[in-house]
């Protein structure tokens, strides 16, 4: 067996999420309307974004990158605002490309 | 009928699409499967077990040649709580030797081995191409038939005389088909997993397998107060930890699902399995939960829905499966297509054969017989209070409390039903609900 690693399991989300590859289209498959989510109070999809890519910020606003996006449907799922989220899928041969899973 | 550019376009190159390729491609039809991926498998990730026996016609001996991890030989089942785990734990020396049971693989190589069969039957596989919308038109039956489909590709457009939808878990061509309802978020969970990375040897020696055997351990009580499950299963030289959470109360519970692996990964059961690992790669994908109340229409006017598009997954708790409905139903998609374009009918009745063939196969048949089971499993009684009272039952029958006399069973089960907070009336009602789906 091997030593035990006292650091276990600490990791950073950064490089969590530099374990997955992505080939990152120039046009975002996912458009959030900030306004939308100006005064919404659920704001489900920064607690359940995989990627964590929902972020919250100062002005109330909602901040989203879709670079690091597994196109999983969480989002658009959990969303309860009609039009705040527009999904789709990248275009061909763009977006996460799982190896090991 | 019309002039075509092809007989069938399939979208979506996984277990489902390849399948539906591979049998419409011997079938003679002019086949084309498309994957908006750069190789098929490369958006599919899933919670770790093939039960690859429904590919004993289509590609005998497969096991000779499906790229596989391990084979699974040891099957757990393990309830947990904070500081207790119970476990259900089958070896079966058998299973590591044809026709086998189930193994783990890699989606990204099952997934092109599966389509590399499909071009070897005569399709032609188009990746890089993602599918934007359906072409609709005219056709001798309908007015609104499904006629192809759109991609993002320049001059994309594709006719076909029937459109397999294999598009997943998301399938906007079920959705634009209006197939599907608003889909309810009740009725999906979000699979989180990490693989991580240890010498084969160190697996080997830590799960109690050797060569090519495997584990695979489903576990219920590890995800905090979100209600759902976890998983650990070997591969190769990687293991695969995650969970599967209710969408619903993932965000109501304020927890992150990276953060409901780590709780899982530090409980006393499950650390000594994967310390030390490193984490290989970090994926996610929704599973469509809720079985048959969940299923959209299953064809339209020159369309046919299959695998995870139509929710064919079976999540009953002892029983995890999805890729091997994926393969049947494309199966099925696939012979139905055959069927109704040498009949000269593609209309949603020419393709009635499909809904016969899944109904009286172990598609639908298990999926009626568990339609209770989704929701029992992840019932706060199931999730919550069910484990405190097991591994409260297991920890007094195990206990030596000298100079104390043993407890009577009964008193033991009455004191710890009554401890967890567990009520009679309720437990029977699941026991009832258990031995009618399970029975």
């Amino acid at each position: 067996m091997t030593e035990r690693d006292e650091t276990w399991p600490e990791i950073s989300f950064s490089d969590r999420m530099a374990t997955v590859e992505f080939k990152v289209s120039d046009k975002p498959h996912i458009v959030v309307d900030g306004k939308a989510c100006a005064d919404c109070s659920t704001r489900e999809c920064i607690m359940a974004c995989p990627a964590d890519l929902f972020v919250p910020t100062s002005d109330g606003g909602i901040l989203f990158n879709y670079e690091q996006c597994f196109e999983c449907g969480t989002c658009y799922l959990v969303c309860n605002r009609e039009g705040a989220i527009s999904w789709s899928y990248p275009e061909g041969g763009f977006g996460v490309i799982f190896r090991s899973t | 009928m019309a002039e075509v550019d092809f007989d069938v376009v399939i979208v979506g190159a996984g277990p489902a699409g390849s399948c539906a390729a591979i049998e419409a491609a011997r079938g003679g039809l002019r086949t084309l499967l498309l994957e908006r991926g750069p190789f098929p498998g490369s958006k599919n990730m899933y919670g770790g077990v093939i039960y690859p026996r429904i590919l004993d016609d289509l590609i005998p001996d497969w096991w000779n040649e499906v790229p596989i991890q391990r084979w699974v030989t040891r099957r757990s089942t393990m309830i947990l709580t904070e500081t207790r785990a119970l476990s259900v734990d089958f070896r079966n020396d058998a299973w590591s030797a044809p026709p086998y049971n189930g193994a783990t693989a890699y989606r990204p190589e099952l997934d092109r081995w599966l389509a590399d069969h499909a071009v070897a039957a005569g399709a032609t596989l188009l990746c890089d191409t993602t599918v934007t919308g359906l072409l609709r038109g005219q056709s001798r039956r309908s007015a609104h038939a499904v006629t192809g489909v759109r991609t993002d590709r320049p001059d994309g457009d594709v006719t076909a005389l029937v459109v397999i939808a294999c598009d997943g878990v998301n399938s906007f061509v079920a959705k634009e088909a209006g197939l599907y309802g608003t889909p309810n978020p009740k009725n999906f969970t979000l699979g989180v997993k990490e693989t991580i990375s240890l010498p084969k040897q160190v697996i080997d020696e830590r799960f109690g397998v050797r060569d090519r055997e495997g584990v695979d351990i489903e576990i219920i009580g590890c995800t905090g107060g979100i209600n759902g499950g976890g998983f650990v299963y070997t591969n190769l030289a990687t293991v695969a930890v995650g969970v599967v959470l209710k969408l619903t109360k993932l965000a109501a519970q304020k927890t992150r699902p990276e953060d409901v692996i780590a709780a899982m990964k530090r409980h006393s059961a499950i650390a000594p399995l994967v310390e030390g690992g490193e984490l290989h790669e970090y994926s996610a994908h929704l599973i469509p939960e809720a079985g048959l109340s969940m299923m959209p229409g299953m064809t339209g006017d020159g369309l046919l829905v299959a695998g995870d598009a139509a929710a064919l997954c079976l999540s009953a708790g002892i029983w995890l499966e999805g890729v091997n409905f994926a393969m049947a139903s494309g199966m099925y998609a696939g012979q139905t297509a055959i069927e109704a374009i040498a009949d000269g009918d593609v209309s949603q009745r020419g393709l009635g054969g499909y809904a016969r063939r899944l109904s009286d196969t172990f598609v639908l048949r298990d999926h009626r017989k568990l339609r209770r089971a989704p929701e029992l499993v992840l019932s706060d009684r199931v999730q919550h209070l069910y484990p405190s009272m097991v591994t409260g039952i297991a920890e007094r029958m195990f206990r030596v409390d000298n100079p104390s006399a043993k407890p009577g069973l009964r008193r033991i089960v009455r004191e710890e039903r009554k401890r967890a907070g567990v009520h009679l009336r309720g437990l029977w009602r699941d026991g009832h609900d258990a031995f009618r789906s399970f029975g």
